[in-house]
């Protein structure tokens, strides 16, 4: 046998998690690490400063030229990654910014993904390439005003008029919501929870940007109003039913936070390493202080072991073996992970860990709303009980 | 209209990069090998030309197994298919000697146009395009900034210190760019997904009729005697102003000979 010489771990992927990833995968990470570093860093601060994305269609174009929408769905122009490559994705756009991950998770995970499942052939055809491309925008209506944890409590309503539907209700926090070309949307009807299809431009629905955010500024995010909305019949997605086809499509994104997490978190580490290496107190660099290198190996040790978590979710999922619960323990896990390596990089920076000038505090407050998003922390940390005990402690 | 495009793996300049003590080859272990920065725009240059006039492009590269990488981050761009010639015999070739290497490989393949990037970012020599369309007996049409097909015309704006000729050929012919030309897309991910379907011809120098005796580091033309560290930066010079700060600068800049 050969002798194979042992190399010191790299720094920047400590546990080696990217070691095994085949050659697509890792032609995936390099791509959007490539395009997130070129297109997207060198602009992301300003945008969070301005408190929004300047040029939303130009943004979409772009993911739809790399092929990052729906990258996981086959057929409808989608590419047919890998779930494992749709996560590296996620990772990487996550490292610039939970915003820009967010634009990708709510067209690809949440919109998309409801239309595949749930929509006709028609709809498919008629939405799905076009999205895929990135020249159409879809947003997700479901959490409302006073419904975020508990969906079913919902109050928007669909009702028969002859062969048409009228859509009333409000929805909130729905990123794109006012740069949508067609939100989906969910509401009660007679027969149970179902998704609808209305197209922006519809007579009686407005979307209202939300303002005065201090997480997640580099994205939109917008209030759904519908007023007596009028829809065809066809606006109806025929495969929803109940409660369980929303939660699918979240189970999806979700999914893409698991990853995300691991990006944001990697992003805060690498920053504070870079910044302890260089910034000099007391005559050395503070690298060198014990409390500064036990503040880097938590660091490291968080974000490698969010990363295997991601991972083997992901490696799940691709064998068709990843239960919701999987996905809630990698979103608990990873998102508390990112939150704790984002708060010790930023006491790492100092002052300076306070500015746009270095992205750790920008990465700490968009962490409180990838937090709450797609099921909060307490939400996820319940299911997971009721996964181990057997026993529900919330309905 | 068929393009070869001639793609070279470098290690990445934004590593380390180290030359091997044993035989002052590049160690290509120590960093990783990322496409040749102005073969990606040779590459855009010849998607875009396939786009206008049609026809196929095929990626020739010369190079040990892990070039692969590359040749694949080349079809994800679009390209059709590749011509992987790889020799131990070859190891430690120098530029001549790729540009004979390279003109015997590109006789099993048919083209109307050779497109490269003008120079490499770890030799640098910048003469493998004149080189190649010498061995081949083709006008070379090299730094060009933009590119025109015609029929069988081809012309070129030839970037210069004053700005640009303008130079013409006739097809076949070698095409050098320069960064100037346009700016390379990015691989998609559907084309990542279709890579590894399309045709990749391994090519042993023998393959290629390649002479043993022409290619590799004993045969070489040109030898690497020694290397050295670049020294490290020196700390600047800091002038205080007292009131003729202007003057100094002044005559800093003299000296130097900047004014």
């Amino acid at each position: 046998m050969s002798e194979r010489r042992i190399t010191p771990p790299d720094p920047h992927d400590f546990l080696a998690v990217d070691s095994a990833l085949p050659a697509e995968e890792r032609a995936i990470r390099d791509t959007v690490r490539d395009f997130a570093e070129r297109e997207l860093l060198p602009n992301v601060a300003d945008w969070f400063e301005a408190g929004t994305i300047p040029d939303p269609r130009g943004l979409a174009k772009a993911f739809g030229d790399l092929g990052v929408f729906g990258m996981h769905v086959a057929g409808y122009g989608c590419a047919g990654a890998s779930a494992v490559a749709y996560g590296l994705a996620c990772r990487e756009l996550e490292a610039v910014d939970s915003g820009l991950r967010s634009f990708v998770s709510v067209q690809g995970s949440l919109a998309m993904t409801a239309i595949h499942k749930f929509g006709s052939e028609d709809q498919k055809q008629k939405w799905l390439p076009r999205m895929a491309a990135g020249e159409a925008i879809g947003c997700f209506g479901l959490t409302e005003p006073d419904s975020g944890s508990d969906p079913g409590a919902m109050r928007t309503r669909a009702r028969r008029d002859g062969s048409d539907w009228v859509l009333d209700g409000t929805k909130m926090w729905i990123t794109n919501g006012s740069v949508a070309d067609v939100a989906v949307v969910w509401a009660a009807t007679d027969d149970g929870i179902r998704g609808f299809l209305v197209p922006a431009g519809t007579p009686g629905f407005t979307a209202n940007v939300i303002h005065k955010k201090l997480s997640l500024r580099a994205s939109v995010t917008a209030e759904l109003v519908f007023d007596g909305v009028r829809l065809p019949a066809d606006a109806l997605l025929p495969g929803s039913k109940g409660l369980g086809s929303p939660l699918s499509c979240l189970n999806e994104a979700r999914y893409g936070i698991v990853w995300g997490a691991v990006g944001a978190a990697r992003a805060c580490y690498e920053a504070a390493l870079e910044y302890a290496g260089t910034r000099e107190q007391f005559g050395g660099p503070i690298a060198g202080f014990q409390l500064t290198q036990r503040k880097l190996a938590d660091m490291v040790v968080d974000v490698n072991q969010a990363g295997l978590t991601a991972l083997q979710i992901g490696r799940l999922k691709d064998a068709g073996a990843c239960h919701h619960n999987h996905v809630s323990f990698g979103k608990f896990a990873n998102v508390a992970a990112a939150q704790r390596v984002a708060r010790t990089a930023r006491s790492v920076h100092g002052a300076n860990g306070i500015t746009l000038e270095y992205p750790v505090l920008r990465h700490m407050v968009n962490l409180e709303t990838v937090a709450t998003y797609e099921g909060t922390e307490e939400i996820h940390a319940l299911s997971i009980g009721q996964s181990v005990t057997g026993i529900s402690a919330f309905r | 209209m068929n393009i070869v495009v001639l793609v070279k793996q470098v290690p990445d300049t934004a590593t380390e990069r180290k030359l091997s003590s044993d035989d002052n080859t590049l160690d290509r272990a120590a960093s990783d090998g990322v496409i040749n920065e102005l073969d990606e725009y040779a590459i855009e240059e010849a998607l875009l030309l396939r786009e206008k006039h049609g026809g196929e492009v095929t990626v020739l590269t010369m190079g040990p197994d892990q070039a692969t990488d590359s040749i694949r981050k080349a079809l994800s761009m679009g390209a059709d298919k590749a011509v992987h010639l790889s020799d131990e015999a070859l190891h430690g070739s120098d530029a001549l000697q790729t540009a004979y290497a390279l003109s015997k490989a590109l006789g099993t393949v048919e083209f109307d146009l050779v497109v490269l990037g003008s120079e490499s970012t770890d030799a640098r020599t910048g003469v493998v395009g004149a080189a190649l369309a010498e061995y081949l007996g083709l006008p070379q049409l090299t730094l060009a900034g933009k590119v025109d097909v015609d029929g069988s015309a081809i012309k070129v704006q030839r970037q210069t210190d004053y700005g640009y000729d303008v130079v013409e050929a006739q097809l076949p012919a070698v095409v050098s760019v320069v960064e100037k030309i346009n700016e390379p897309r990015y691989p998609s991910f559907k084309l990542i997904m279709q890579a590894k379907k399309k045709p990749v011809q391994k090519l042993a120098i023998a393959d290629a009729g390649i002479d043993a005796a022409g290619v590799g580091l004993a045969n070489a033309t040109t030898e690497t005697v020694d290397f050295a560290a670049a020294p490290p930066r020196a700390a600047g010079t800091v002038v205080q102003d007292e009131g003729d700060g202007g003057v100094k600068a002044a005559d800093f800049l003299a000296e130097k000979k900047f004014v």
